[in-house]
């Protein structure tokens, strides 16, 4: 399969007030592979995978220069937010189910979006579901709460909440950090599983999950990228001797 | 900052026990070729008997990498470190088993009158050691350029091993009585040029750890 660019930045630069965040990032990221961002805390990663669906329009302050294109179209230009927020979707650090029932948690995107007929409703719950691999464990306990899952189980809920309003790009910010080896595990071959169907893009401080299951890893610091390239590459012999330190934990 | 302080203390580890183990090895090897020359059978039992604590080593130094790999989750340069250092002790252990070799063959002719001094197998072992001794300097130092350079010096013994033969062959046609001990020569003389081989070997891994890239200098 030819590898398709899905996301292009070209010389991104964000700054909070005066603090410049980001500087000059530019990368590629295909569809269908699964980019990874690492680096220590205070890089800039999470800043910029919320500048590829635009969370950072809801802080005040914020000036973005640079481009970010998704299949070619610029989306600080030609978008409108929420048809863009539909395609590139997001899963956070912690678990953020709506205080709600299961069903309604992932009925919720469809709904706002338009769909009402309660088939096509069931149809996509459960389809979104089995996409997180979670159906199993929860179709029987569709109408209860949704906070009575466990933590892994509302990690794959917010997953499957992502799913259902079918977007193209999913971005994760550190989905496993809150979860044990086991939910992690599970959450890392639905990555796998779910890359065929959409793009995903990862930060993790989990430089051996990096390492599993990305097919590219960008490594950043003090707001730049220092290295982009396949994570094989990158985990077996980087070209940068920051890189090296810090995938090998040599500094933090 | 640095961090991970007891990892690179085990790694610094590694290295010096795959120095050990290099130095147990030249002895041997040493002792080998002067108990050939003086035809000396206890210095050539020595060589024998410590073969054992060569393979003891090469166990440890094994063990010493597998925990490093399930405990530290190594990567980049040091995953390549302690990947080389399982290969190299392989070409080490081999070594060593070739010093073995001589010293049989040296107390096998323990009670024969020579047909010739031997001069050349001892310069061959002396080139050879010294390869070993520096590819193993290259290791701990991350020098690729050193171990080409190292590899090169394998020219020499190759040289050696085929002069040796040539000169060998003569007093074999000369006089068929000289066929059993010029032939234990030849196998000297093989052993020695073996160990050149896997000198160039542990250099291909050197440059391995240093760059990531296989080179294959063994031509």
């Amino acid at each position: 399969m030819d590898t398709q660019c899905k996301l292009k930045i070209t010389d991104l630069d964000l700054f909070y007030g005066d603090f410049q965040a980001l500087q000059n990032v530019s990368m590629d990221i295909n569809a269908n592979e699964v980019m990874a961002f690492i680096g220590p805390s205070g890089c800039g990663k999470s800043t910029f995978i919320k500048t590829i669906n635009r969370m950072n329009d809801l802080i005040p302050d914020v000036t973005i220069k640079g481009k970010v294109l998704y299949d070619g179209v610029d989306i600080y230009k030609d978008f409108d937010v929420i048809e863009l927020r539909k395609q590139i979707g997001m899963v956070f650090q912690k678990p953020n189910p709506f205080p709600m029932t299961v069903y309604d948690n992932i009925a919720y995107g469809p709904r706002i979006h338009g769909v009402r007929d309660k088939k096509k409703l069931d149809d996509i719950v459960e389809q979104s579901l089995k996409g997180a691999a979670l159906w199993d464990e929860v179709a029987d306990r569709l109408h209860k709460p949704a906070l009575g899952l466990s933590g892994g189980q509302q990690q794959r809920l917010c997953i499957a909440r992502v799913l259902a309003v079918e977007p193209d790009v999913v971005l994760m910010d550190e989905p496993t950090s809150a979860l044990d080896p086991i939910s992690t595990a599970k959450i890392e071959d639905l990555i796998d599983e779910l890359k065929k169907e959409y793009t995903i893009v990862i930060v993790t401080h989990n430089m051996q999950q990096a390492g599993r299951i990305s097919d590219q890893t960008a490594f950043f610091l003090t707001g730049e990228v220092v290295e982009t390239g396949p994570t094989e590459k990158i985990f077996y012999n980087p070209e940068d001797k920051r890189t090296e330190d810090y995938i090998s934990g040599r500094f933090g | 900052m640095t961090t991970r302080h007891h990892y690179s203390k085990e790694l610094e580890h590694l290295q010096r026990m795959i120095l050990r183990m290099g130095c147990m090895m030249e002895e041997a090897l040493k002792k080998s070729m002067d108990a050939l020359v003086n035809q000396d059978i206890t210095l050539a039992q020595e060589v024998i008997d410590g073969d054992d604590r060569l393979d003891d080593m090469e166990l440890e130094i094994e063990d010493i990498c597998a925990k490093l790999i399930a405990r530290e989750q190594p990567v980049a340069s040091d995953l390549r470190t302690i990947l080389t250092a399982l290969k190299i002790i392989t070409d080490l252990e081999r070594m060593a088993d070739h010093a073995v070799d001589i010293s049989k063959i040296a107390i096998r002719l323990k009670d024969e009158t020579y047909i010739k001094p031997l001069i050349d197998l001892p310069r061959m072992a002396d080139i050879a050691i010294q390869m070993v001794k520096d590819s193993l300097e290259a290791y701990v130092d991350h020098d690729a350029d050193k171990a080409e350079e190292i590899t090169r010096r394998d020219d020499v013994v190759d040289g050696l091993n085929r002069q040796i033969f040539r000169e060998l062959l003569t007093y074999m046609m000369e006089n068929q009585r000289n066929i059993t001990q010029a032939t234990s020569f030849l196998f000297v003389s093989r052993y020695l040029e073996r160990i050149g081989d896997h000198a160039t070997n542990v250099c291909e891994w050197v440059i391995y750890a240093a760059t990531g890239e296989r080179k294959e200098l063994n031509s």
